[in-house]
């Protein structure tokens, strides 16, 4: 049997005196918690230790005496050694030191009253704790629910320490009825200001929720529910990311307590990225409104659109003649061309029209930074597929074209084979077809089959136009989704008080002499960076569903739409 | 207390071997790998920049010399870093658990703790690692749903991979340890 005991370094110089702590069930563990220094009346430690009990739902005992030996304190240590019979025990312990050793001699008593066989004697393992960060720190995994605490024995040592924290609370001025040495602050600090937000949140708490409730039954309204609305609401990356931000500061001011770890870290992390995305939209602010730069911004942005007009035009041209030798259909190539041609000059006379009030708009738009970066960048986005309207039209002619005469092409294939597609038993089955029939498909197959490489043609292009946007949205989006799931505060946490998120611990051994109980040091090993991502992600739906590589080319080979690849699910066509 | 001897790891490579009495029930076996070798370092910096010398001597662009510098800067502080393991340590307390601790050429170093009551056994375990086949030294733990079987296996020096005559030893004390906090 090798009994463990869990010493707080804190203790390692403490008076003489009785040590409370708790046997952990099960274990050959004591954990050492404080040390109650003499003069005490037995009674009142009975007394104080049952209302801790019942207060921390801990089971605190007396475990056994603490001496550290001084000049003239003889007759202490054989009182303390005749305590073991005022308390209720099982074991008692009799630690002592000798102030020249470093190491503790350990005694047990068993309860029949004489000490164990003398093989037991250096079977006792003495792990030395940081009573602060061991309180502190919490263990991962996180098990929210109590009953598997007891399961692991570090788990029930964290449990117990972290429990016991009202014991802790007393500090070295506090005149209790006990004398007792444990981690304490140097009493406890107090700031008028952190005092006045401590009252003032609760309030400003509810009033937000209040605002809150108010701006969701606003969007809840029958109004803002129909169709058009709706749909176009769903698209615009603006408004996704305000319910996002909706759904962040309800979650964080609700004025509900945090109960749980997972919960505490989720508001944190929340209100943390929520203040450092409106910090940085402020920054972007500051750095826009000043030297003019919205008007430089505006005049540089009509050309801009200009010029990508002009050179589509110039595309279409090339692509109306002879493009890279290739010979086309003369005709559908002349068609398509101007039908292409004509969008553009109602494109380049919309921005034409637009171009006197671009500035003013950028400067109302410009505003929306001061609700986060993570606004602005999504107000960027949503102008961005605005302006490159056109080319979205264009390609989904293109898409719709060709989707159609592939879709002519796979039926009449099936003709030519004498072959049918069955709707009813969704199957290919056999058909015996007319000769008009057969003449009429295949030569509409022959037409379909020739015309095929000038829409396919004008598809791919206007297919890789459509991707370059679509990689454009996506990185904005992606920085997006990034600036929302960070976990700021637990990496802030991991980084300035590593403690606080363990993955474990570690030990080393501190000292050892021969016949002296083994002295061991639990250091806590912080959680790795990549884990605290993992497990302290802030849920988005943004990187949830998207499509692969394959399915992507699957689609664009058969002409379905792609539209910027989050929202698929809401998408059908 | 200390006792080293000399061992080889799987490539025929000196390896090292000491093991650290602290009490019966608490043993710390260390192994260390040979360490980095100047020559192997001076040849790959000498091979990059030769190349990097190469490309800059035809394409006139001295962005390649100093792009050329910075990856070989960088490639050795990631390789001391995150690559080179110096020492292996494996501590066996009994009845308390078993720690794993990796350090590496820089100084980081990487530890974990296994509780007893989630160790099942250690042994000895055959693999097939590119053409041949090794003994490793692992942990086998236990399943928390199934308490008969087991759940995972924990590989015990995986980087320096020591031979078999090694590991029988490291083998032999572990066993002792565990025999003695289930006895009891």
């Amino acid at each position: 049997m090798v009994l463990k005991i869990f010493f707080p370094r804190c203790c390692n110089m403490a008076d003489s005196g009785l040590l409370v702590g708790r046997w952990i069930p099960g274990q050959d563990t004591a954990v050492v918690l404080a040390v109650v220094h003499y003069p005490f009346i037995p009674g009142q430690v009975k007394k104080y230790l049952s209302d801790l009990r019942s207060q921390i739902q801990v089971d605190l005992t007396v475990l056994g005496s603490w001496s550290l030996s001084k000049d003239g304190q003889k007759e202490m240590d054989s009182f303390l050694k005749d305590l073991s019979t005022i308390f209720p025990h099982s074991r008692w312990l009799q630690l002592s030191r000798e102030p020249g050793k470093r190491g503790f001699a350990c005694e047990v008593v068993c309860k029949n009253g004489h000490a164990p066989a003398s093989d037991e004697e250096d079977k006792i393992i003495f792990v030395h704790y940081d009573q602060r960060k061991v309180m502190l720190s919490q263990l991962h995994p996180v098990l929210e629910n109590g009953a598997d605490v007891e399961s692991s024995e570090l788990r029930a040592v964290f449990h117990t320490v972290s429990r016991s924290e009202p014991l802790f609370l007393l500090d070295k001025y506090d005149d209790g009825p006990l004398k007792l040495t444990h981690w304490q602050s140097d009493g406890r600090e107090a700031s008028i200001i952190m005092e006045l937000v401590k009252q003032a949140s609760v309030p400003i708490c509810m009033l937000l929720t209040m605002l809150v409730c108010w701006w969701k039954w606003l969007w809840s309204l029958r109004l803002l529910n129909i169709w058009p609305v709706c749909f176009i609401s769903s698209k615009l990356s603006t408004c996704v990311q305000a319910g996002y931000r909706t759904d962040h500061f309800q979650t964080v001011f609700s004025t509900r307590k945090a109960t749980t770890h997972m919960d505490f870290m989720r508001k944190a992390n929340m209100f943390v990225s929520f203040f450092v995305d409106i910090a940085l939209g402020l920054l972007l602010i500051s750095w826009l409104y000043r030297e003019n730069r919205i008007s430089q911004l505006a005049n540089t942005l009509v050309p801009a659109a200009d010029h990508v007009a002009k050179e589509l035009q110039e595309l279409l041209e090339w692509l109306m003649g002879a493009p890279a030798g290739l010979k086309m259909n003369r005709a559908l190539d002349e068609v398509l061309g101007r039908f292409f041609l004509y969008h553009i000059h109602l494109w380049i006379s919309y921005i034409r029209l637009m171009s006197p009030f671009i500035e003013m708009i950028l400067w109302y738009v410009g505003l929306s930074a001061c609700l986060g970066l993570t606004f602005a960048l999504s107000v960027l986005s949503d102008i961005v597929a605005l302006l490159t309207f056109h080319i979205y039209c264009f390609y989904v002619y293109g898409a719709r074209l060709y989707c159609l005469k592939i879709y002519g092409l796979t039926s009449l294939w099936r003709l030519f084979r004498g072959k049918k597609w069955n709707v009813l038993r969704q199957r290919v089955d056999s058909c015996s077809y007319d000769l008009d029939q057969l003449f009429l498909g295949t030569l509409l197959f022959t037409i379909l089959l020739f015309l095929l490489p000038t829409t396919a043609l004008y598809y791919l292009v206007f297919t890789l136009l459509r991707l370059l946007v679509v990689m454009f949205q996506g990185l904005i989006h992606l920085s997006v989704d990034f600036i929302n799931s960070f976990p700021l505060f637990a990496m802030g946490l991991r980084i300035c008080r590593p403690y606080r998120l363990a993955e474990g611990v570690k030990f080393c051994v501190l000292h050892e002499e021969p016949g002296a109980p083994l002295h061991l040091l639990m250091e806590i090993n912080p959680l790795q960076c990549s884990t605290v991502l993992q497990c302290y992600r802030i849920e988005t739906s943004g990187c949830s569903s998207r499509d692969s590589w394959l399915t992507l080319c699957k689609k664009l080979f058969v002409g379905e739409l792609i539209y910027p690849w989050r929202q698929k699910s809401t998408k059908t066509d | 207390m200390a006792e080293n001897e000399e061992f080889t790891d799987i490539r025929g490579k000196p390896i090292k071997l000491s093991c650290q009495d602290y009490s019966p029930f608490c043993r710390e076996f260390t192994v260390s790998s040979a360490k980095l070798s100047l020559v192997r370092v001076m040849v790959f910096t000498c091979i990059v920049w030769l190349l990097a010398y190469a490309a800059f001597y035809l394409t006139q662009n001295t962005a390649v010399l100093s792009s050329a510098i910075f990856v070989t800067l960088c490639g050795m502080l990631l390789h001391v870093h995150f690559m080179k393991v110096d020492h292996e340590t494996l501590l066996v307390v009994g009845s308390l658990g078993v720690q794993l601790s990796s350090t590496y050429a820089s100084g980081r170093e990487s530890t974990s703790f296994i509780e007893m009551s989630r160790i099942k056994d250690i042994v000895i375990n055959e693999a097939i690692y590119m053409q041949t086949i090794i003994y490793y030294l692992c942990i086998l733990l236990k399943d928390p749903a199934e308490p008969e079987g087991v759940g995972s296996v924990v590989p015990l020096f995986q980087s320096s991979k020591p031979r078999l005559n090694c590991l029988v030893r490291v083998y032999k004390s572990c066993q002792e340890i565990l025999g003695q906090t289930e006895r009891s």
